[in-house]
């Protein structure tokens, strides 16, 4: 437990360090990156120990808090998810303190990394916690860590507004983890999630509301459709190491959360996997239709994970209808699948944000539209792109094939053997899988070939150039994780093995059962192939091609002599097929000034889709709510001497209440 | 591992340009037309290797690296596919999800080789491609679950030897449907009529066949080696299920699944004479029709 207290104590005291010594950007950035980049990789060595087999480890040490206790633990579930937070916490350190250095000029560094190494120590406290009033502290102090990074441009109108909407989200969210852990506290008589596990059975209708609660307190950090709407407002105003963070390890302590509780609650019945199961459609569909139809680089790309949290939540479903049906392969394959998901989602998730961030550095814009071309001068920042973007689509050699591919495999073996009325749900995250799986392809094509091939569209791509090492290094590093874990499927998954036996309660094996090293070894077989029998193409066209006449001239334009840079397609058309079909979701507007008269002088179109569920949900409930409420608002009034009024009556009140 | 598991991709490689040849046989036929010899694909394919190769400005490594990983997928994945009751090299459970993501990984590559050429009518092939294949996706999953619903097995070999003990003729309808939901995804993923007309790249048609306008030479000769590949693998997954043969029935089975092949090209170079191609829009309600197809399937296998 000792590495990890230090980790902890050296992220928290270089981050107040940096913060003291603001005045500097040298000192800040030195303090505040150094050991945000030190602090987590001390943390990787203990992590990595428990998830490749040492026994878990723990420290309780009571505390004056009524209910509460500085009790932590790392078991094979906290290190898997540690292991993530640790590795991209390091790598975007790094690149943040390149991002940010630039920005000296104009705004302290001392905040930023102050709160960045905060976000650090809680989102590993939060997974580490074993009390829940240390959790919701760690939890609480997480999302006003990460408020503050934000909002660090704060002068923006977008960016104000983004901070509020992710305030006010996470706040809502918080309000049902509260009732949760009251009620579960109140039922076990203590606030220790030792307690909660071994608490025996749970009534169904109070285990029941225990589940919807979590779901929709976890949910909301996730970012559930449709609890997402904060998620694609705050990630794009964010900067973007602080977005590849939030995005990539943040929002997955709130799967850490519901997996945890999953392991309290007792046997599931089966209306709890056919909810994850519906959550984990509505928001792998719909997240990636709105990826799909976005024209901001980073709102796309936070969609996209709305669309990931999908999956990981299917792979969820998958494994509880498992532990429902008595179906160890089931639960086996549906758990390894959503929780590899999670690491894997880390990985390139937070590898596209760092390149996107390579790309707003560069040109200045996230607008997908005004870029183009862009291969050609960050040739690095491409080739990394294109690998998170093969890899989030899900394609073989790349670790998001197989984590998707132990979701499917599961589904389909269980649909083959199970009754009808388990195997429904299955069918339909078959085919809800590969209609994600097909979008996505259709989504990072489109987000990396307009971005960074063709022709430049416009001016901020003229003087765009490759970042430096700093930013360049994390991207590298990510890339071949990415490649790393794809070609080490079968190992990685058997790391697995002891996580999986945290959730299921259950010894987990490998062979028919438990971990299928068989379909793995087929899957590295074929990658192996793979990677021969492209090599083998590319020497045959090199060798055909030595010494023959290779030439260099304009696109074949069908005839047309002279394809200039704005006709290529665009982003909007790129899309266009797919958003109007589905335009019943999507509700995409066009603003079109189109071509009039003998000789037309002008016209222009442009399409915009905003959040749905924003629009037409929260907004219009929560504008009723502040008319409601405005007629509060005589209570704050602003005098002083009245507030400490309030306090001394509610003190009176409860005084009264005790004693009577 | 018997040494007879490598005949499918060696069959495979050897006679899939033989398919394209049968297929433009019958439409020249319908025509009126002698036509071009069985064997002219595979002279295309050596004319166009013999040649050099002339590059847009515009493009990048990315272009080049197009045809090659196109190429090296089909190439993987010919070793997945067993043919004629003969087992693949590499059959596994759950080789018919990595058979789906080799597929994905070619789309993938031809569609930014495409967008690398900024040529606004590869990008809208692009645009085209994307759509289609990504509302192909689930009709070929819920076809290929139909399958393993019906057999209890998650893997091509397996569920075509146990297919072939009981044929669809006794069986039930549920192989006959997935079969024909699978014959439309064959043909909207090969770029045939309805969905797509691999004779012209005119604005209309503007699907497959746009996307590699600017590829010349050895390049374009491993695109279109490739996509002869697509063709064969895909075709022998339709008559795998019209015609099972088990395991161990080989040379008969061989011939058996030969014959269905040519059968099939045929078939298709029949559908490519007798109807127009679809209009664009109509395209998604025709592979939305396949998945619906298959989803009957599945419920069929329940029964």
């Amino acid at each position: 437990m000792l590495p990890v207290l230090t980790s902890l104590a050296v992220l928290l005291v270089t981050g107040l360090a940096a913060l003291i010594a603001h005045r500097s950007p040298r000192a800040a950035t030195a303090l505040g990156a150094g050991g945000a980049a030190a602090g987590s990789l001390l943390g990787l060595v203990p992590a990595l120990g428990v998830l490749l087999g040492d026994p878990a480890i723990s420290l309780r040490v009571p505390w004056q808090v009524p209910g509460g206790a500085f009790s932590v633990e790392i078991d094979a579930l906290s290190a898997l998810f540690l292991f993530p937070i640790f590795l991209l916490s390091a790598l975007a350190a790094v690149y943040g303190a390149g991002y940010l250095w630039p920005s000296r000029t104009t705004r302290s560094l001392g905040p930023p990394w102050f709160f960045y190494n905060l976000l650090v120590a809680c989102m590993v406290l939060v997974v580490i916690a074993r009390n829940a009033v240390l959790f919701l502290m760690a939890w609480e102090v997480m999302a006003l860590a990460s408020f503050f990074l934000v909002i660090r441009e704060h002068e923006k109108e977008e960016v104000r507004e983004a901070g509020w909407t992710y305030l006010v989200a996470t706040r809502l969210g918080t309000a049902f983890l509260l009732a949760f852990f009251a009620w579960i506290g109140r039922e076990t008589g203590s606030m220790e999630f030792d307690r909660f596990s071994r608490h025996g059975v749970f009534s169904p209708a109070l285990a029941g509301s225990l589940f919807v609660l979590a779901v929709i307190g976890f949910g909301t950090k996730a970012g559930f459709m449709p609890l997402h709407v904060w998620l694609p407002e705050a990630h794009p105003a964010a900067p973007s190491h602080v977005s590849a963070l939030m995005s990539g390890v943040m929002i997955k302590t709130g799967i850490y959360g519901l997996v945890r509780t999953l392991t309290w609650l007792g046997p599931p019945p089966a209306w709890w996997a056919w909810t994850l199961i519906a959550i984990g459609l509505s928001s792998g569909i719909l997240g990636v239709l709105f990826a799909l139809a976005q024209n901001d680089l980073k709102r796309l790309l936070a969609y996209s994970s709305v669309e990931n949290i999908g999956i990981i939540t299917l792979g969820l479903g998958v494994g509880v209808l498992g532990i429902h049906t008595g179906s160890t392969t089931l639960a086996v394959l549906g758990f390894a699948g959503g929780l590899l998901h999670v690491v894997n989602h880390a990985l390139f998730k937070g590898l596209l944000f760092l390149g996107a961030g390579a790309v707003v550095h560069a040109t200045g814009t996230r607008e997908i539209d005004r870029l183009g071309g862009l291969l050609k001068r960050m040739p690095v920042t491409a080739a990394c792109f294109l690998t998170g973007a093969a890899a989030i689509s899900g394609l073989p050699p790349f670790n998001g094939f197989v984590g998707e591919f132990l979701i499917l495999l599961g589904s389909f073996r269980g649909a083959s053997v199970l009754p009808a009325e388990t195997a429904v749900p299955l069918l339909a995250a078959i085919a809800g899988l590969a209609l994600i799986g097909g979008l996505a392809a259709a989504c990072f094509s489109r987000a990396f070939g307009i971005v960074f091939l063709g022709e430049a569209r416009g001016e901020p791509v003229a003087h765009a150039h490759e970042p430096g090492p700093a930013l360049r290094a994390p991207m590298w590093i990510l890339a071949v994780a990415c490649v790393a874990v794809g070609l080490l499927g079968p190992w990685v998954v058997r790391a697995l093995a002891p996580a999986l036996e945290v959730v299921m309660g259950t010894p987990v094996a490998s062979g028919e059962e438990g971990i299928p090293t068989g379909p793995l070894l087929g899957v590295l077989l074929a990658s192996l192939l793979l990677l021969a029998t492209v090599a083998l193409s590319a020497a045959i066209r090199r060798f055909l091609l030595a010494g023959r006449p290779v030439t260099e001239s304009v696109t074949w334009d069908c005839g047309y002599a002279r394809p200039g840079a704005r006709m290529q397609y665009t982003a909007s058309s790129y899309a266009q097929p797919l958003t109007s079909l589905f335009s019943v979701f999507l509700r995409t507007r066009r603003v079109a000034a189109l071509p009039e008269g003998i000789f037309p002088s002008g016209a222009s179109f442009a399409t915009e889709t905003r959040d749905v569920c924003r629009e037409s949900g929260f907004r219009p409930a929560f504008e009723r709510l502040s008319r409601v409420l405005w007629a509060m608002r005589w209570l704050q009034h602003g005098r002083v001497h009245l507030y400490v009024l309030y306090i001394a009556l509610t003190l009176v009140v409860l005084l009264v209440w005790k004693l009577g | 591992m018997s040494p007879t598991c490598l005949l499918p991709p060696v069959i495979a490689l050897v006679f899939s340009p033989l398919l394209l040849g049968v297929i433009n046989r019958t439409k020249a036929r319908f025509a009126g037309r002698a036509g071009a010899p069985l064997h002219q694909p595979y002279h295309d394919l050596l004319k166009l290797l013999r040649k050099g190769a002339v590059y847009s400005r515009t493009t990048t490594w990315l272009f080049r690296a197009g045809p090659v990983v196109g190429l090296g997928a089909m190439l993987a994945a010919s070793a997945l596919v067993p043919f004629g009751g003969l087992g693949a090299p590499l059959a596994f459970e759950g080789d018919l999800l990595v058979l789906a993501g080799l597929l994905a990984l070619a789309r993938f590559v031809t569609v930014n080789a495409a967008l690398d050429t900024g040529s606004s009518f590869e990008g809208m092939g692009a645009s085209r491609e994307v759509q289609f294949s990504a509302l192909a996706e689930p009709a070929l999953f819920l076809g290929l679950a139909s399958m393993a619903r019906e057999t209890g097995a998650v893997s091509l070999g397996a569920i075509f030897a146990s297919l072939s003990a009981h044929p669809w003729a006794e069986s039930g309808l549920a192989p006959l449907l997935a079969a024909v939901a699978l014959a439309i995804v064959f043909l909207a993923e090969n770029a045939r009529i309805p969905v797509d007309d691999p004779n012209t790249h005119l604005e209309l048609t503007m699907i497959h066949e746009v996307m590699v306008l600017d590829h010349s030479g050895p390049d374009f000769a491993l695109i279109q080696y490739g996509a002869a590949l697509k063709l064969w693998l895909l075709g022998s997954l339709v008559v795998g299920m019209l015609l099972p043969v088990g395991p161990g029935s080989a040379p008969a089975g061989v011939a058996l699944a030969g014959g269905g092949m040519i059968a099939l090209a045929v078939l298709t170079g029949v559908v490519e004479s007798v109807m127009a191609r679809l209009r664009l829009l109509r395209v998604p309600q025709l592979l939305v029709g396949a998945g619906a197809l298959s989803s009957l399937a599945l419920v069929l296998a329940f029964v």
